[in-house]
């Protein structure tokens, strides 16, 4: 038995410990906001957060993160609200990427915004070198200018 | 274009006393058949696009897939704008892949420029289809949508359907049409202060005729188009919410993972599984006439289930070639010149014989993968006689179709399912169906929706490439040293008709092609032919300026009197990159203008070598004349995205081939341009106010071509063959700028 929490509610799931946490969230609990883009930690769609830090889903099997709270795209705002009631329904990141235009197709950008989420929790006013060493995520779109714009602007917020 | 709109222009009453208005490349008939077979109860179906009711909500049905290039915003701003609808009062919806939506504009749209468009020609081709139906399409590619289906069907219906609800109230209130106007969803009579919604006279509307003649407005007349409205499929994306192809899903799902032919073309010969089927959730090993697929009740699982599973593929004349022995081909085939004409102006043979001087150049380009994020996948439901499909696709019609006929229904018996694409970029479009093929034979042995996904190693194993191409140039020069013939060789074949012309005054033209076939499936890929051959024909016309001993961006306007457009985009950009000017020490400036698609772009890329004497690309300065903008903020992000998608294959991409298979895997072999890599980009939109041009590929063909021109002045070397990655700028000379 796999426990663990998403977006603040406890999941016991009767999955192999070495199921990594991309395909127990989408085939075992139907939340398919986090994609699958390489399944080799390369491009970053699946980015999840553990405890706050951007983790790469396709290649954490369940039995790493036993116990741990994972948040995804879906519950990035109500984690963003119950840290601050105050705030707005989308979390800041969530809303700046709908003032930049951010996505084009928007495949990428759970895992895109999920990883920003996480650097800006440590780093809220990013160099361009050190969001480009933590910001590797791939977007075939080439939203990367909105991505930069936005992540500044929250910077500068 | 010349378009009959009377005859294809329909209304129709909706229940609740609302009205549908549309505009169509169908005969009436066909709408007839629709009512007849689609309609519940008082429902009637009218071909497409607005649907106007009682509460003046109104609703714009859109033809077109949304893979990001904001299709599902501009083409109803173009509706709404032309109905004087407010923006707000607008929701939008996919239009249901049904043959009443088909857009047959996109081809009647391309037929005058050079013919059917390159990735629909196999539609001609192919037995099952017919011109006649080439016309009823729902595709989106060929960066048409809002080209085409916009500037003759929603702005038309738009417009129709204001005149209709002007004559409806006028009517009512019994005074001239000419004295109402119309703002905010509402027709109003200022002499007398009366006003209607729309909502009010949509009952109306529904019983009157279509007008025969439709004015369109001025451009000083626009509400809507020409402002950066935010895209409505956004909100969707940013919260995880949004549904792509491969997020479809049911409590009785199941998954498969497919090994297909590593080699293009061979067969399946025998399949040792071994105790798989006893593994967790795993229910069948299917062996089809190419492939084997294991199906269970997670991916993970079937996907872990097939790396058990030993096949054996047949044996085929491909299995040690390489790319090496296909680029060979290709230079056979170039020495051979049994070539086909593309162009031929003057006598180009004759002016090298009597040239002062002839130059020379050897170009050549990688096949490369698509790469869309979202991996290919496809789901699909065969019971009770019907065939469901949830796929992303840049083609429901035709997928439809597809699944129907491997499923062994008819057409009438599919339903398709929309979402989002994850990228398309041409992977999506029609012909490129393996996975659909596949996806469908594996669900025809269950009775449960069976989703098929490929990993990303099959996405790029399993594509259909953007070909490689070989090519020779020559430029024959007299005693002025004034460039008096082109020539151009390159192997096929052509997808794109044009792409290989270029603008330039060159009194003696010979453009020819070859054969290039090889065993590489191919397909249309982001900007398709302009792709290689921007990159050939703007390189090799920076070799002949230099040569000229002209600065380069001189000599492109000294050559292009005759193209005014091409000339102003040139000088926009090269003015806002500061062309001429002094730069940071060990940067360059290359420039290239191509059109493509209706729209001209110059592009000026800032270049330099880092540390390591790699290239980098600091800055991209583009302008665009598209005729003028329907959404200035989506112009900009399809042109920076071009640029980007663009950037990728120049510094990176490349697809060889090893044993008959390609040898890439994964992006760690198959590089992308990511954040570090992303340049600065500055798009100037140039409003000639000419006919609407494409947006989705026209950025993408200048980039490779602009980043070399800068290496050389940079260098001094030429880059002939990409990708750069495989060029050692170490011994670098930096030329004397003219």
């Amino acid at each position: 038995m796999a426990t663990f929490k998403v977006n603040g509610i406890e999941q016991n799931l009767d999955i192999e410990p070495e199921m990594p946490l991309l395909w127990a969230l989408r085939d075992e609990l139907g939340m398919t906001g986090t994609k699958f883009g390489c399944g080799i930690a390369s491009c970053g769609a699946c980015t999840v957060h553990v405890n706050g830090s951007a983790v790469r889903s396709c290649v954490t099997p369940v039995s790493a993160i036993e116990g741990q709270e994972i948040t995804t795209i879906e519950g990035l705002a109500s984690v963003a609200a119950s840290a601050n009631p105050s705030a707005p329904d989308l979390s800041a990141v969530q809303q700046a990427w709908i003032d930049h235009q951010v996505p084009q197709c928007g495949y990428c950008q759970s895992g895109m915004i999920m990883a920003v989420s996480s650097l800006l929790a440590t780093n809220p006013n990013p160099s361009d070198a050190e969001i480009d060493s933590s910001v590797t995520n791939v977007c075939r779109c080439g939203s990367y200018p909105r991505v930069r714009k936005a992540i500044h602007s929250l910077a500068t917020a | 274009m010349k378009i009959n709109r009377r005859r294809f222009l329909l209304s129709s009453a909706v229940v609740g006393g609302g009205v549908l208005i549309g505009y169509s490349a169908l005969k009436p008939s066909k709408h007839r058949r629709a009512n007849a077979e689609l309609a519940k109860g008082e429902e009637r179906y009218v071909t497409s696009f607005i649907k106007i009711e009682p509460n003046n909500s109104i609703t714009i049905y859109v033809p077109h897939s949304e893979m990001g290039q904001g299709v599902h915003t501009s083409l109803p701003m173009m509706a709404a704008d032309e109905l004087d609808a407010a923006w707000e009062d607008i929701s939008v919806e996919q239009a249901p892949a049904i043959d009443m939506f088909a857009n047959g504009e996109l081809v009647k749209g391309f037929a005058g420029e050079f013919g059917v468009p390159g990735f629909l020609t196999g539609i001609i081709n192919a037995s099952a289809f017919s011109v006649a139906e080439l016309m009823n399409l729902q595709t989106t590619g060929g960066s048409s949508s809002v080209r085409f289906t916009g500037e003759t069907s929603m702005r038309t219906a738009g417009a129709a359907a204001r005149q209709m609800l002007v004559e409806c109230a006028a009517n009512r209130w019994d005074v001239a049409a000419d004295e109402c106007n119309t703002q905010l969803t509402h027709v109003q009579h200022n002499a007398s202060g009366r006003s209607l919604s729309y909502g009010e006279l949509a009952a109306d509307a529904a019983l009157l005729e279509p007008p025969e003649n439709v004015t369109l407005k001025d451009p000083s007349q626009f509400t809507i188009m020409g402002k950066a409205i935010s895209r409505v499929d956004i909100p969707a994306k940013v919260d995880g919410s949004a549904e792509y192809g491969i997020d479809a899903q049911s409590e009785d799902m199941l998954y498969a993972a497919i090994r297909l032919a590593p080699v293009f073309g061979t067969k399946l010969i025998s399949v040792d599984a071994g105790d798989v089927l006893s593994r967790r959730g795993v229910k069948r090993i299917i062996e089809l006439e190419d492939s084997v697929a294991v199906v269970a009740d997670s991916y993970w699982r079937a996907k872990e289930a097939l790396k058990l599973v030993k096949s054996e593929f047949e044996s085929s004349d491909a299995d040690t070639t390489s790319s090496a022995d296909l680029f060979a081909g290709f230079e056979r085939s170039l020495a051979e010149d049994n070539s086909s004409k593309v162009i031929e102006v003057g006598d180009a043979e004759a002016a090298m014989d009597s040239a002062a001087d002839v130059i020379e150049g050897n170009y050549t380009v990688p096949y490369l993968a698509h790469a869309a994020m979202e991996p290919m996948n496809c789901t699909v439901h065969i019971h009770d006689g019907i065939a469901e499909v949830w796929t992303s696709t840049q083609d429901a019609l035709g997928i439809k179709g597809r699944v129907a006929k491997i499923a062994g229904l008819s057409e009438d018996d599919a339903i398709f399912h929309h979402s989002y694409l994850g990228g398309g970029f041409g992977r999506r479009l029609p012909f490129n169906w393996n996975v659909i093929d596949h996806a469908t034979l594996i669900a025809k042995e269950f009775n449960v929706p069976v989703k098929t996904v490929l990993s990303r190693e099959d996405d790029m194993q399993q594509d259909y490439y953007r070909p490689a191409v070989a090519s020779n140039f020559k430029a024959a020069f007299d005693a002025n040293g004034m460039v008096q013939a082109w020539h151009n060789r390159f192997t096929g074949p052509i997808q794109t008709p044009g792409a290989s012309h270029i603008p330039y005054a060159i009194p003696n033209q010979s453009i020819r092609v070859v054969d290039g076939d090889t065993h590489v499936p191919i397909a249309a890929w982001r900007s398709v032919d302009h792709s290689q051959q921007t990159f050939f024909t703007e390189s090799f016309v920076d070799e002949i300026a230099h040569r000229s001993g002209k600065n380069p961006y001189q000599f492109r306007m000294e050559m292009l009197s005759a193209h005014p457009r091409h000339r102003k985009v040139l000088e926009v950009a090269a003015e806002a990159a500061g062309y001429g000017q002094n730069l940071p020490e060990g940067h360059a400036l290359g420039i290239a203008v191509q059109e493509s698609f209706g729209s001209i772009v110059a592009e000026v890329a800032e270049v330099s070598l880092d540390e390591n004497n790699r290239p980098v690309v600091h800055k991209v300065t583009c302008a665009i004349d598209c005729g003028w903008a329907v959404n200035p903020d989506t112009v900009e992000a399809q042109v920076e995205s071009g640029i980007i998608y663009g950037l990728t294959a120049a510094l990176y991409g490349e697809i060889t081939i090893e044993n008959g298979r390609v040898a890439q895997n994964n992006f760690p072999d198959y590089e992308m341009v990511r954040m570090n890599d992303a340049p600065e980009i500055e798009v100037h939109i140039v409003e000639s106010g000419e006919e609407l041009g494409g947006l989705g590929e026209p950025s993408t063909p200048p980039l490779a071509a602009a980043v070399s021109n800068g290496l050389y002045i940079l260098t001094g070397q030429r880059v002939r063959e990409l990708p750069l990655k495989n060029h050692d700028f170490s011994r670098s000379t930096p030329i004397a700028q003219v």
